[in-house]
């Protein structure tokens, strides 16, 4: 077991200039042959990583890495985390994360700081009323915590939102999960990458898969940059290119990858302490610990593996932000960049066996996949480890694309940020 | 933001433009002789290609008119605009 | 003013007019031409800030955009405030506030400096370690880290400001007005080529417009001298568009560029008012030429941010340019020449040069040998260990350096001095090459980064190209330019150059130090507070990526975004890792260059700008009749007319019960219009709508149900044939835009061979519904000629008639079950003719009504409207629609989709009627279904997708989507609610007329 991080640790270690602290992760170059392989080191495959050395006590798999572990999606979201989604299997699925949240820094023995401050969703017209309400019922009946909230209610929740009746959309109301919140981000990939670690999972960054070898219809293993390694499992959690990987194998994927971008301002004092979404007029905005108020922008409609989207995207959000705060205006832009989403039809996500034995695949996050990553993790890892799924992964199969069984959460109107 | 050589009105703005997916998938035309799988293959399965892909834009705040492009996904990249109905013109 | 630090001959200043402003609530002066930087040093104020973390006292360490410390809250204005200003940007003006930011009670006394002495156990990231004890404690823990984090405040009100936006095409862009930058724009301008010059500060010109010294002469003159006369004959070129003040935001692909121009800053504040502040220039160029300069890198040892510790060219900046002494007895220490001129420039305007201290080997250079004429003391191969003096430096620790440069050896000297010079080499601003996606390659010989690859039609010159010398800087950027803009008439080939060349290089990322390590403070990221053990503690921790590293230690991620960190981060851990600098990459520079104001980004876009409102040509009637409006979509439909004091509901069962009993007026001119022409519109039609349109008669409507491929009710309308060949389709509101776009994709890509014409007249027509029992007397009133007996006028028809000579088409169709008339006019006579039947109807009492009464009417007649009793997820089979699925079609767009495996389960969720047992009780639309509220988990049935109480039938009435909702027709219900739970019914969805009769009444 690795030294346990604790306030204690911390000034031991002030004594000898915190020169003994231990590696949080090996470095280690791949063995010949694993149990299973996990593809992509975020957040979503070293949690799928650590949950099956945890629970499932399989100790001989790897986390192979093309960059760098939580370098893509989980290192670039704006990390709202709820779980007030409409269709009971998007429930079931979203609080399942969001219990697991709510003990993560102790079950990882690592802060990711899982702020429980709130997260509303505000109603400019009378469907999003509807829409609104029509969750807040189905969510209560689920047993998760969202409240609808009239305009004064939003108003004395989060007092800078511009609720005047004057305005082009206007605050109609709105709905709060105060369970809900934010996490910090990096810290999720590398808590997760630093108990899986300690278990015996092999963390191989650097190291980008070229092909699978198949032998008829079983996985044989994985070419990479750093050689065949031999396994009858792999769990693809590739988001963005999942179908790269995908089409290594012939597979075709309902997905689209699209440029989704976000952007920081400078910090500033605490100004707004709870997260606010907007999908009427599309502006997200929290602030995190460091003072940065955090973004999220829209996704653009082409196809884009480069991390770049188009500037109207971001000047648009800004100009719903500055509707709902005008007191914003004069704050400033630090820092813009730019992710790769993978998009289901249904925006809805897929983890799930696939007609290959032994290939797994767990992507089509879109746009909200981080507040997810333990749930996901953990129902991955039970699907693989089992090769069956989980009842609250089961509805999240590929064939639903097949029987029209779809988990519409898009049509629902809950955009899944 | 791209500019887009519009094979109608010439060189525009990105804003000007509205994306349509992959390109050339063509609608069966007979779709009640498909198997439920095939169906599925045209409604959502996409080659979501990362490299050189055809794809189709429409000139929805000009001339209204779509067309194919080939672009490359992986650095944004335009190889070249084609008409409606043309032969892709590289492979 | 302390006059002391203020040299008198300085011709950029104007000394004859002062300036007052305030910094801290203290009043100081200053002069036209300094920057907030410049008048504080000038007042001998060094210590401007604190630190992020330890909230160690910080000054003034550069003179631009790279300004990690001097970072101020300006105003005090509400709405006019603005945190995080670097005070080497701000313009002084007269009227300037600007306090100290992240530091309480004050700059001077700070209680957060508490952190410093903690110091020791809050190592980088030391966060993620610890605050997990109690397990729900972490809020707590937040709150406090919250409150001492953030840097300045947030304005509290609307800014008060205006911001634009103007679009910019050019043949080239020339970015940054810097010797290179103005040679190229001169060059480009002289060509025809139509040039734009932007440049950050509010003079041309760069570092050379204040290099005068004997090392650097172009032609024989000066090297400033012959600049300023370059700068003068650009006035002449009229290709040339200069923009100062303007700084370049963003290089986005397509050499599509963002520049922040900034309009009135620098002004007075009684000159700000009713002025655009700053405008985004959205720029579109053929060609881009990079000129922006390098930055001077500081250097990394022992307690290296202490308030006094300036950059060298800033130093040397401040006294040439602004005529400002950093102090009176200075110390430099580099590892370049550089800082040479800056000993020289010092030692010219009479300021005591205590010595340079520099970690090279004695070198022989132009520059060095004449700082030595000087007689300027110069410590050979030695580095500074540490420096002295909490709120100001006072003195240096010098020794002597191991030859391998690793270690350091003999006896420290202590230097006394007030203010310290540090040059560590340059780094090019590669920023903007990054961001438009050029790829950079690492030169070893200085250790920086230059562009190499780019796919963009751009070249970069002079120092952000890597040449930091001025034959070089000259010489390369003509070659390199001429080729670049494929010309050859240059003014600047065969110039007569003069200048220094290093001869000597040293580069060391982290000095050696006297200590071990583990006891400094070698600080990388200034305002962060990452020191070079940070980073090693990173690296110790298994963090190797540079991105880890950056994220792990915040190195990098202040409001500077790295600009003087970056590469020293880079360099550690090359150096502890044992890899080449070279191998290890950068990190990605992401736009903005310079943080952005929000504001600027959004320009007018704002307020009643925010989007556009779509009105009827009848809104003004509405606004009139005291209309509640509801956006639908961009339109502002009338939601319902209150009289007198009448609430809501009042009013909507006052017209609801109007429309049935007498007559109502509807304004339905939002609904989507489109003309339908050509030989195959019937086919077409046939194709995008469920229902068969081939034997539709010329002169009859019919209703139309248009889904998704999925097989999802995507729209619905009545479409009308008005000639053998045309149609007449409407759609929703919403929809409109939508619906046309897909129809044109079909008909463009898939049906190319089909001739069809599509166009969009839903501005062209208004459209006023006349509905109720009455309707027809009214109808035959406004337009007398038209006969509307029910044999020659049916139900679901058409007529073109006249009223008063404008012709119009009149439809009967009906979405309330009554009997009712559309007509449709240019949109220029909608007003009169909704006047005229409004005049005639009034002997009926004629009642306008909105979009609410419309929906209660037609929910009484279980007319589903899309989108609100559909979801994206219903077929025209779970609406119980069946009869719109034409069998013997072949297809159609979704036909295929509905006979999938799920689509064609028998108990999906379908559209049923619910009444309560409660008839006064009216449900919450999107409240749910359950049979058991016992059984758990509680299973959702459906849920109400409308709901009313329905003044006609005296009960309320609802429509709801229920699993297998066809068969259980009559079965009890709940509704659960918060604190109860509602018994109801399932019925049929028709709750009004099922046999049609009002509709010919």
């Amino acid at each position: 077991m690795k030294n346990k991080y604790s306030i204690f640790s911390l000034i031991k270690n002030a004594f000898s200039y915190h020169e003994n602290w231990q590696r949080a992760w090996r470095d280690p170059e791949p063995k010949k042959e694993y149990d299973a392989i996990i593809i992509g080191g975020g957040g979503h495959g070293l949690a799928t990583a650590f949950y099956l050395a945890k629970k499932h006590n399989m100790k001989n798999i790897a986390v192979v890495e093309k960059g760098w572990i939580g370098g893509g999606n989980t290192g670039r979201n704006t990390t709202i985390i709820r779980s007030n989604y409409l269709w009971d299997a998007s429930a079931g699925l979203y609080d399942h994360a969001l219990k697991i949240w709510e003990g993560l820094s102790q079950e990882l023995n690592y802060n990711v700081m899982f702020s429980q401050r709130g997260v509303m969703n505000l109603a400019h017209n009378l469907q999003d009323i509807r829409d609104l309400k029509r969750r807040t019922h189905a969510n209560r009946l689920n047993g998760i915590d969202a409240v609808w909230l009239n305009t004064e209610e939003v108003k004395k929740f989060c007092p800078i939102i511009n609720t005047s009746p004057n305005i082009r959309y206007p605050v109609l109301g709105g709905t709060l999960q105060r369970r809900a919140g934010t996490a910090r981000h990096d810290a999720v990939a590398w808590g997760y990458a630093r108990g899986a670690d300690a278990m015996g999972v092999d963390i191989i960054q650097n190291c980008e898969v070229k092909g699978i070898k198949r032998n008829g219809d079983s996985v044989e293993g994985i070419e990479t940059t750093k050689g065949f390694i031999k396994t009858k499992k792999i769990g693809v959690v590739a988001a963005g290119h999942s179908s790269v990987i995908a089409k290594m194998v012939d597979v075709k994927l309902p997905l689209e990858s699209k440029p989704l971008q976000a952007l920081v301002s400078e910090p500033v004092k605490p100004i707004i302490d709870t997260v606010v979404m907007s999908n009427a007029v599309h502006a997200y905005v929290s602030q995190s610990d460091k003072g940065e108020l955090v973004i999220g922008a829209g996704t653009d409609a082409y196809i884009s593996y480069t991390q770049r989207g188009s500037h109207d995207v971001v000047e648009g959000t800004l100009k719903a932000i500055l509707e709902l705060y005008p007191i914003f205006s004069r704050m400033k832009m630090l820092r813009q960049w730019g992710g790769i989403v993978d998009i289901c039809p249904d925006a809805s996500p897929i983890i799930s066996k696939t007609h290959i034995k032994g290939l797994y695949f767990n992507c089509g996050w879109g746009t909200g996949g981080f507040k997810a990553t333990p749930g996901s993790g953990d129902l991955f890892a039970h699907t693989i480890a089992n090769d069956e799924p989980h009842k609250l992964n089961a509805d999240f199969n590929i064939n639903r694309f097949v029987s029209g069984d779809l988990v519409d959460e898009h049509g629902a109107a809950a955009v899944a940020h | 933001m791209f500019l887009i050589n519009c094979p109608y009105c010439g060189e525009r703005d990105q804003s000007e433009f509205s994306a349509g997916g992959e390109a050339h998938i063509v609608r069966p035309k007979q779709p009640t002789e498909l198997s439920d799988d095939q169906w599925a293959e045209f409604l959502f399965m996409r080659k979501n290609i990362k490299g050189v892909q055809f794809e189709r834009w429409n000139h929805i705040h000009g001339c209204r008119k779509w067309f194919n492009m080939v672009r490359d996904t992986s650095n944004d990249k335009i190889h070249t605009v084609y008409k409606m109905g043309e032969k892709p013109p590289i492979k | 003013m302390s006059e002391k630090l203020r040299i008198t001959n300085n011709k950029f200043i104007d000394q004859t007019s002062r300036i007052s402003f305030k910094f801290d609530g203290k009043k100081l002066y200053g002069f036209k031409g300094d920057t907030l930087a410049s008048a504080l040093l000038a007042n001998n104020i060094h210590l401007v800030g604190r630190s992020f973390k330890y909230h160690r006292p910080r000054g003034i360490m550069t003179c631009g955009s790279e300004e990690p410390n001097a970072i101020v809250q300006v105003g005090n204005d509400p709405s006019m405030t603005e945190p995080n200003t670097r005070a080497t940007e701000i313009e002084l003006y007269e009227g300037l506030e600007a306090s100290s930011q992240n530091c309480w009670p004050s700059v001077n006394f700070d209680i957060g400096a508490v952190n410093n002495f903690f110091s020791p156990i809050l190592p980088a990231a030391f966060y993620y370690k610890t605050f997990m004890w109690p397990g729900n404690f972490w809020k707590v823990y937040e709150y406090f880290i919250r409150k001492s984090a953030g840097l300045g405040k947030s304005p509290t009100k609307p800014d008060g400001d205006i911001y634009d936006h103007k679009y910019l095409h050019c043949d080239v862009l020339v970015i940054g007005g810097g010797i290179s930058g103005i040679m190229a724009a001169k060059t480009a301008a002289k060509n025809n080529l139509d040039t734009v010059l932007i440049e950050d500060k509010n003079t041309l010109g760069g570092t050379t417009l204040f290099q005068q010294n004997e090392c650097f002469k172009i032609n024989n003159s000066y090297s400033n001298e012959w600049l300023m006369k370059e700068i003068q004959s650009l006035s002449s070129l009229k290709n040339l568009k200069i923009k100062t003040r303007t700084s370049l935001a963003a290089y986005h692909s397509y050499n599509y560029l963002l520049a922040r121009e900034n309009l009135t800053d620098h002004l007075d504040i009684d000159q700000k008012k009713g002025k655009i502040r700053q405008r985004l220039w959205k720029i579109r160029a053929k060609k881009v030429i990079i000129a922006t300069g390098a930055m001077e890198r500081p250097l990394i040892f022992n307690n290296n941010d202490r308030p006094g510790i300036i950059l060298s060219s800033s130093i040397k900046k401040y006294i040439d340019f602004y005529g400002v002494k950093c102090g009176q007895k200075i110390s430099l220490f580099t590892n370049n020449d550089s800082a040479y001129e800056t000993a020289i420039s010092l030692s010219k305007s009479g300021v005591n040069v205590n010595s340079v201290v520099d970690i090279r080997d004695k070198t022989n250079s132009l520059i060095v040998k004449q700082a030595e004429k000087l007689g300027i003391k110069i410590h050979w191969k030695s580095t500074v260990v540490n420096t002295n003096g909490y709120k100001k430096i006072n003195s240096i620790e010098i020794i002597k350096l191991s030859d391998d440069g690793t270690s350091v050896i003999g006896k420290k000297i202590n230097e006394k001095c007030d203010c310290l010079g540090i040059s560590g080499g340059w780094t090019p601003r590669v920023h903007l090459f990054t961001q438009s996606g050029g790829k950079l390659k690492f030169r070893d010989k200085d250790n920086i980064f230059i562009p190499d690859k780019s796919d963009l039609d751009q070249l970069s010159i002079g120092s952000c190209n890597g040449d930091f010398e001025l034959d070089d800087v000259i010489n390369n950027s003509v070659n390199s330019t001429n080729k670049f803009l494929n010309v050859n008439n240059n003014d600047y080939e065969n110039l007569k150059i003069i200048s220094s060349k290093e001869i000597n290089k040293k580069n060391i990322w982290l000095l050696p130090s006297d200590k071990p390590l583990g006891k400094t403070k070698p600080f990388l990221d200034f305002q962060n507070d990452s020191t070079a053990k940070d980073i090693k503690l990173a690296l110790r921790e298994g963090f190797k990526s540079i991105e880890h590293v950056k994220r792990y230690t915040t190195t990098g991620m202040a409001t500077d975004q790295g600009k003087l960190s970056n590469m020293h981060a880079l360099g550690i851990i090359a150096e502890t890792a044992g890899v080449k600098m070279g191998e290890l990459g950068t990190t990605t520079f992401r736009p903005p260059y310079t943080p952005l104001t929000f504001g600027a980004i959004v320009g007018r876009n704002v307020g009643e700008f925010f989007d556009i409102k779509r009105r009827t040509p009848i809104h003004e009637w509405h606004v009139e009749n005291k209309a509640k409006f509801e956006n639908v979509g961009q339109w502002k439909r009338a939601w319902y007319y209150p009289k007198g004091n009448e609430n809501m509901h009042e009013a909507v069962q006052r017209e609801s019960k109007a429309a049935r009993d007498s007559v109502g007026i509807l304004d339905a001119s939002t609904l989507g219009k489109i003309d339908i022409q050509g030989t195959d519109a019937s086919e077409f039609l046939n194709r995008v709508y469920t229902n068969a349109w081939s034997k539709l008669e010329i002169g009859k409507c019919r209703y139309g149900l248009m889904l998704n491929e999925d097989g999802m009710v995507y729209d619905d309308g009545v479409t009308t044939r008005l000639g053998e060949n045309h149609y007449i389709m409407t759609t929703t509101t919403g929809g409109a835009a939508n619906v046309l776009s897909k129809l044109e994709d079909y008909l463009q890509t898939e049906w190319p061979e089909l001739d069809v014409y599509l166009t969009s007249v839903t501005d062209h027509y208004a459209t006023v519904s006349v509905c109720g029992p009455n309707s027809k007397k009214i109808v035959s009133k406004v337009i007398p000629n038209l006969d509307l007996s029910d044999d020659k006028f049916k139900h679901m028809s058409f007529k073109n008639a006249l009223i008063n000579n404008i012709k119009c088409r009149v439809m009967r169709i009906s979405f309330t079950g009554e009997l009712s008339y559309e007509i449709n006019v240019q949109s220029s006579y909608g007003k009169s003719v909704w006047e005229k039947c409004f005049e005639a109807g009034k002997e009926f009492g004629i009642t306008p009504y909105g979009t609410e009464t419309m929906h209660l009417l037609r929910a009484e007649k279980g007319f589903i409207i899309t989108g609100q009793d559909t979801d994206g997820t219903m077929t025209p089979v779970d609406l119980q629609m069946d009869w719109i699925i034409s069998k013997k079609k072949y297809d159609f767009i979704g036909k295929r989709s509905l006979y999938r495996s799920d689509t064609i389960r028998e108990d999906r969720k379908q559209l049923v009627g619910l009444l309560t047992d409660d008839p006064k009780e009216v449900l919450e639309e999107g409240a749910q279904i359950v049979a058991d509220i016992n059984k758990k988990p509680v299973e959702m049935l459906g849920h109400v997708t409308s709901s009313y109480f329905s003044p006609n039938l005296n009960k309320s009435i609802a429509l709801a989507v229920v699993k297998n909702g066809k068969k259980l027709k009559g079965k009890k219900m709940l509704v659960p609610m918060k604190n109860k739970n509602i018994n109801v019914t399932i019925t049929d969805t028709i709750f009004l007329d099922k046999e049609n009769r009002r509709l010919n009444a």
